[in-house]
């Protein structure tokens, strides 16, 4: 059965390797420009498919790995069969609203992988390096926080875990979880304690810290942190790659951990805010309430005067926020924008860099909806466009939107760059009660006098407008 | 076998490579990107599969199972849910039908 000899199978993998190494990085290249996106993601996919199936191979070219190969290749068929079927269903069937979960839950299974090899490599008893020791336990207590942190952070978005914990000494907790952790992975990486008992007790030390370090962080900052674990489950598998030899994994990891890191670093820039405080500090939860209250009322609209007073405006700018995604109301927005478009008014899209619950978040549900990228713009591009606008309509956003970042020293949010929807002539506001937004921050937008609240579920609140715009003519 | 002089030498180019792709894209495209790398790092697939394939004992059997299991389940996943997402990144005028939706 042995088509071909060790040698030519070893030179197949590293060759093909190298293939699979530059079509991830072209595909990731393609995928920065919204009209080459979707050829990236195809030859980032074909170097997948490549990667995998010269694997395949692996037990021809290493003589040693032959004497289990059987019964492994049947597993790995299997685990592979169970694990892509089952993500492909999933990925498939769910909806764009949903998409932040998935993502941390396909990020975590990422992270498990790499600390589940970690796993398999530190329990063989035996002849190993320093250095391998080293990698060997960083990349396990990386990939073992990204998973469980992962974990923690789908329960959230997926509404499984209501509230943030978060008590007195909680910061302490965490730090002696990650003073233990750290040292019996010096233990380990040191060669002191190879035992089973010390390696297990690694790893579920390394889970818990995840979820100790996860649970306390709030939806606002949910973008971060998953742009975090992204790039923390990318150097994981890096480390991987190192214990492996595997070149593939070296680039692929380290490309991802990097880009990642970039990625997290922007989306706490427009919160003006340090990665460190989002992890550290509890943002709205604890600290917000002594912000103090603004003055004013709110005032309330009809639905149909403020489609009236949008019927005849010449240019408005549509605020999306999180209340859009929880209320599926994409579809019904573009709707209205259409509708009013028919009419001759000018409609844009404004969007917040942390708007929503992953970096992004409103650029894909509005896509979903059919708007076109070109009629959506940047916090950067639209700000100086406010004062000549007719109508703001903010849906479901809060914070994004509060000026009291501007001129409040107070406030947590003090600092963090805005949409400047105050400036426009007239705000509309569809909120669904008189509460505080996600951070527990009053909202001086929503006591302005050219501000008007149309409180409702954002979907129906949406289609009332439309109904009101269409009696219009 | 990589020599550990090389093997920084990867990292460091591979860390910049990474950098400068990422570093001029519209915001527009966070969240595609953002799934995208999350995909291109489910090549920790290959990891798992050796890891495996070098299993010895039920132990290392039963983790190595798990993480291919878990690693086929971040890059198929992932590639899912990027392409359904970038499917819909279109210039008006390109279309006018709403997107899918469920």
């Amino acid at each position: 059965m042995q088509l071909i000899d060790a040698s030519v199978a070893k030179w197949v993998i590293d060759t093909a390797y190298i293939l699979v190494a530059f079509l991830f990085v072209t595909g990731l290249k393609r995928m920065s420009s919204p009209a080459t996106a979707r050829g990236g993601i195809f030859w980032a996919g074909l170097g997948m498919v490549i990667a995998t199936l010269v694997t395949f191979l692996a037990p021809i070219a290493k003589q040693e790995l032959a004497a289990l190969a059987h019964t492994n290749m049947t597993l790995v068929i299997i685990a592979i069969s169970l694990g892509g079927v089952l993500a492909w269903w999933s990925g498939k069937r769910v909806a764009m609203t949903d998409m932040p979960q998935m993502i941390a839950l396909y990020n975590g299974m990422g992270g498990g992988a790499a600390a589940a090899i970690s796993a398999v490599e530190l329990y063989k008893t035996g002849t190993h390096g320093a250095a391998f020791n080293i990698l060997a336990v960083l990349g396990g207590l990386i990939g073992s926080i990204s998973f469980s942190g992962s974990g923690i952070a789908f329960g959230k978005l997926q509404g499984l875990i209501k509230r943030s914990f978060r008590f007195n000494g909680q910061q302490f907790i965490n730090v002696i979880f990650l003073i233990s952790t750290l040292a019996i992975g010096l233990l380990i990486a040191g060669g002191v304690t190879t035992g089973t008992a010390a390696v297990t007790s690694f790893f579920v030390l390394a889970l818990i810290l995840g979820i100790t370090m996860t649970l306390p962080i709030g939806g606002a900052d949910m973008p971060v942190v998953i742009s975090l674990y992204n790039a923390l489950t990318g150097l994981a598998v890096a480390f991987e790659g190192f214990v492996l030899d595997n070149v593939a994994m070296i680039i692929a990891g380290t490309v991802v951990g990097s880009a990642g890191t970039l990625l997290t670093q922007l989306m706490a820039k427009a919160m003006n805010r340090s990665l460190a405080n989002v992890l550290f500090s509890g943002f709205g939860e604890g600290a917000a309430t002594t912000s103090g209250p603004v003055s004013g009322s709110q005032k309330a609209i009809e639905a149909s005067d403020a489609g009236v007073m949008m019927a005849f405006a010449q240019k408005i700018i549509i605020v999306p926020g999180y209340g859009l995604a929880v209320a599926q109301a994409q579809h019904k927005v573009w709707e209205l924008a259409q509708l009013l478009q028919n009419r001759g008014v000018t409609v844009k899209f404004a969007i917040h860099p942390v708007a929503g619950r992953m970096p992004g978040h409103m650029n894909v549900l509005l896509a979903e909806a059919g708007v076109p990228y070109d009629l959506i713009a940047d916090l950067e591009e639209i700000n100086a466009e406010f004062e000549t606008t007719d109508v703001s309509l903010v849906i479901g956003a809060n914070d994004v939107v509060n000026p009291v970042a501007r001129n409040d020293k107070s406030s947590p949010i003090f600092g963090m760059p805005i949409l400047n929807a105050d400036q426009s002539r007239n705000v509309i506001v569809i909120k669904r009660g008189q509460g505080q937004g996600f951070s527990g921050i009053d909202n001086g937008l929503f006591y302005l006098d050219n501000t008007r609240m149309l409180y409702g579920d954002a979907q129906s609140a949406v289609n009332q407008l439309i109904q009101a715009i269409k009696s219009v003519e | 076998m990589l020599s550990g002089v090389v093997a920084v030498y990867i990292f460091m180019l591979a860390a910049f490579t990474g950098y400068e792709v990422i570093s001029r894209v519209p915001v527009i495209l966070h969240t595609p990107l953002m799934s995208g790398s999350n995909f291109v790092h489910g090549i920790v697939l290959v990891g798992a599969m050796f890891a495996l394939f070098n299993a010895a004992s039920l132990l290392e059997q039963i983790i190595g199972f798990v993480g291919v299991l878990l690693a086929a389940g971040n890059a198929v996943g992932g590639y899912v849910v990027t392409e359904r997402m970038l499917e819909m990144f279109k210039s008006s005028g390109v279309r006018k039908t709403p997107g899918r939706h469920k």
